[in-house]
């Protein structure tokens, strides 16, 4: 089992705790990962990116140059980071901000209004959340549990409340289903 | 027969390398002085300079380091921080302190690192031969100026203790003198401030001693008596005596 | 066996040297390496130590040389502009004998170069860097979890012999995150000797001098010969290296830190592939492990070297085979990663026969 994953958005759309959480529910669940992420220029003039490896064996390159899913959250990253989806791979859209569609044809898209569903649950920072949900549902890389369980790991002073609202948001990505 | 005046324990019995008519002969017995008037040679650690007292680390009775140009006061907070029961001093001339060890004497006052400065300011590199330092005076000769010091070609001459007095960490900071008995006298009340305060806890101190250096000063000053001259009539007038801070203990 | 905790490299190093005894910290703020002083900040004053963000790396290295001077374990960390500036305070460190740990956390040079992951201080780090004849014992770890567990090696090496030690990772290292197990127990500074010439509070003791000068006529040869003898014994001693599928093994692949894990992806990709590779990781860089390549090279007659680099360890893998194999080199400088399809398309060209030796890649 491998899955490289790429995360991308603006800075402030918790692209990097994302990743992190990705990483610490995949060392939840046993597997060997690695996150490793952007931390040039590009952190400051607009989008922020991470690379993820999730897999059973060891993990040689932490840096993911063809992903096997590919986050993005943001209209500029679409451009940037769609060309590095591995064909047969899999792209996850935040369709409420990006208006753009992916010109691939070999690739699996699947849309998730992240921030409009994160407002609904009442948490509208969660949108990396419905999307890692999103993510967990239709690869199968990891459980939906394990990101949750790993939550209380990475975000140490977050609230009780906002944990649940930030779960609520992950189960709802979850629903999310490939056509 | 009564011994009156004997040979400070903290100041070793060997011969110095020191000139005739230098002033770090004199000024090491003071610092010794102080340190056996204080008791605390058995916890006390130098740190020699580059330059002509990079000696001092043989010459002092008391644990001591040598290290970098510039950096005593770098070594000296490493040290410090390490072992804050130690009583640590820095050492150092103008070129080592004024020139290349700026950043390092700025920063120090700047945290008021709970050190003690001796800066001999003797407006020349000893060492080396005579060479233009960053005290020498406007018009005095050196052997990378051979005419004399100029504004065009080297600016100002540096005013040490007036600077660092500005730094809100320095605590104590005073200019005193070797030329003569009486200033040699007031330095070494000033050296044992300057370590009182740091027993005390008190922060950064630095006395600046407006010294001689006969041998690298020119046919004129090269006589040693005409050396204190030199000290008086060249080096005061641009660095005048005197305390230029002596503020209570800096909280941190 | 301790729990496995998720940690960027560059804080699991700084952890691992707390771990590892260190009582004081003196850096300057540099990308990519800035999670180490600003672990630091706050973790030191737990444990009763110190740290102190100085006005320069220069005068980071010299708090080093003080600390050190009195026994306390102590490290600077820096990134490669950085370690440059260091280097006149490690050759001091060096001259007083003085054990003191370093970590470059490197990237793309020369000059301002970019802040990227780079290999490209290797003979800076392995051959001295500074002014003089002296050795620094350098380890590469090939991740998070060797940041974390490399301190402790170092700071030992460093006190049983008297010398500086150096963690020599890139950026890439220092800013992935991976799962870190803390391998060795926590040293207990109190029950630590003194070492008997450290600087300190000296009731009823001869006076103690740290000094790296000697002026008098033919003593400093002595010194450095004294010294001599302890790099000869690190040498005989203290190799570490890392090998991989050797054993059937026609091309090995001689790679580094990041270069190695890359290697490694490469190495699998060419077994798929029927290509017999294997890989040597050096993880001491200096001493570097030459006798285990010599032994190697009556047996493989082909050996790839990967570096991020214009090509720096290729050198002592050549004088380690002394021509007894073909060496060749897959060199990206500049701050550029190799992907491990390009690592293995070098690896098809040089298996087969007559191909040019020493080529490099791009």
């Amino acid at each position: 089992m491998y899955q490289g994953i790429r995360i991308a958005g603006f800075g402030g759309q918790g692209v990097i705790s994302a990743g992190v959480l990705l990483a610490q529910a995949g060392m939840l669940e046993g597997r060997e990962v690695s996150f490793f992420p952007s931390y040039g220029a590009e952190m400051r003039g607009g989008t922020a990116n991470c690379s993820v490896v999730v897999a059973s064996d060891e993990v040689t390159t932490p840096i993911v140059s063809s992903p096997d899913t590919v986050i993005v959250l943001n209209e500029p990253s679409l451009s940037k980071f769609e060309p590095m989806v591995k064909p047969g791979g899999l792209l996850i859209v935040n369709s409420s901000l990006v208006n753009s569609k992916p010109v691939r044809k070999d690739i699996k898209v699947l849309y998730v209004p992240c921030n409009a569903i994160a407002a609904e649950v009442g948490n509208p920072k969660a949108m990396n959340m419905v999307a890692l949900g999103a993510f967990a549902a239709v690869t199968g890389a990891m459980s939906v549990d394990a990101i949750a369980k790993a939550m209380t790991r990475v975000y140490k002073k977050l609230k009780p409340e906002i944990i649940e609202l930030n779960v609520k948001a992950l189960k709802r990505g979850a629903e999310f289903k490939l056509n | 027969m009564q011994l009156l005046n004997k040979r400070p324990e903290s100041l070793l019995d060997v011969t110095m390398h020191y000139c005739p008519g230098c002033g770090h002969g004199i000024v090491h017995r003071l610092v010794a002085e102080v340190m056996d008037e204080l008791g605390i040679r058995e916890r006390t650690i130098g740190v020699a300079p580059v330059g002509c007292a990079v000696f001092a680390d043989v010459y002092f009775n008391c644990d001591m380091i040598q290290g970098a140009h510039g950096r005593g006061p770098a070594e000296a907070t490493g040290i410090k921080r390490s072992k804050p029961d130690t009583i640590v001093f820095s050492y150092q001339g103008d070129g080592d302190l004024a020139s290349i060890g700026m950043a390092e004497i700025v920063h120090a006052a700047i945290r008021s690192e709970h050190i003690t400065v001796i800066f001999i300011n003797n407006a020349i590199y000893g060492m080396t031969g005579g060479q233009m330092a960053p005290t020498t005076l406007l018009g005095q000769k050196a052997t990378t100026c051979v005419e004399g010091r100029t504004v065009k070609q080297a600016g100002y001459p540096i005013k040490m203790s007036e600077m660092l007095a500005t730094i809100d960490g320095s605590v104590y900071i005073e200019r005193t003198a070797v030329n003569s008995a009486p200033n040699v006298m007031k330095t070494k009340a000033a050296i044992k401030k300057a370590f009182k305060n740091q027993v005390d806890g008190k922060g950064f101190s630095m006395v600046e001693i407006l010294s001689m250096c006969p041998t690298n000063w020119g046919t004129k000053a090269s006589n040693p008596a005409e050396a204190t001259k030199f000290v008086v009539d060249g080096m005061m007038p641009v660095y005048p005596l005197g305390v230029y801070k002596d503020a209570d203990a800096v909280k941190k | 066996m301790a729990e496995k905790k998720l940690m960027k490299g560059n804080e699991a190093l700084a952890e691992g040297a707390v771990r590892a005894g260190c009582r004081f910290f003196a850096g300057y703020p540099i990308t990519p390496q800035n999670e180490v002083p600003e672990y630091m900040s706050w973790r030191l004053p737990q444990v009763g130590g110190a740290f102190v963000q100085s006005e320069s790396e220069v005068s980071a290295i010299n708090m080093v040389y003080g600390a050190a001077a009195t026994g306390v374990r102590c490290m600077t960390s820096s990134s490669s502009p950085g370690m440059s500036l260091k280097q006149e305070g490690i050759s001091y460190c060096a001259g007083a004998d003085l054990p003191v740990f370093l970590a470059n956390v490197m990237r793309g040079g020369p000059g301002l170069g970019n802040i990227a992951g780079a290999q490209g201080d290797y003979w800076q780090a392995t051959r001295g860097g500074g002014h003089g004849d002296y050795r620094t014992f350098v380890m590469a770890p090939n991740g998070a979890n060797e940041m974390a567990n490399f301190p402790h090696k170092c700071f030992e090496i460093a006190c049983k012999y008297r010398l500086p030690s150096m963690v020599l990772a890139d950026g890439i290292i220092g800013q992935m995150m991976e799962p870190v197990e803390f391998m060795h127990p926590e040293v207990d500074v109190k029950a630590l000797k003194e070492p008997d010439w450290a600087l300190g509070v000296n009731h009823g003791r001869a006076k103690r001098i740290v000094k790296s000068y000697d002026l008098r006529e033919g003593m400093l040869e002595l010194m450095v010969n004294e010294r001599v003898k302890r790099y000869r014994q690190i040498e005989a001693a203290e190799v570490i290296y890392e090998e991989k599928m050797m054993d059937d093994a026609e091309i090995a692949i001689v790679a580094y830190g990041t270069s190695a894990r890359i290697s490694v992806a490469a190495m699998k990709l060419a077994r798929e592939k029927g290509l017999k590779v294997g890989l040597f990781r050096p993880v001491t860089l200096w001493p570097f492990p030459k006798a285990r390549l010599a032994e190697l090279s009556k047996r493989i007659k082909k050996f790839l070297v990967v570096e991020m680099s214009l090509g720096q360890m290729v050198e002592d893998v050549q004088l380690s085979v002394n021509g007894r194999a073909d060496v060749y080199l897959h060199a990206r400088p500049g701050a550029s990663v190799m992907t491990a399809e390009e690592v293995y398309t070098t690896m098809e060209s040089i298996s087969k026969k007559g191909a040019k030796e020493y080529a490099t890649a791009k």
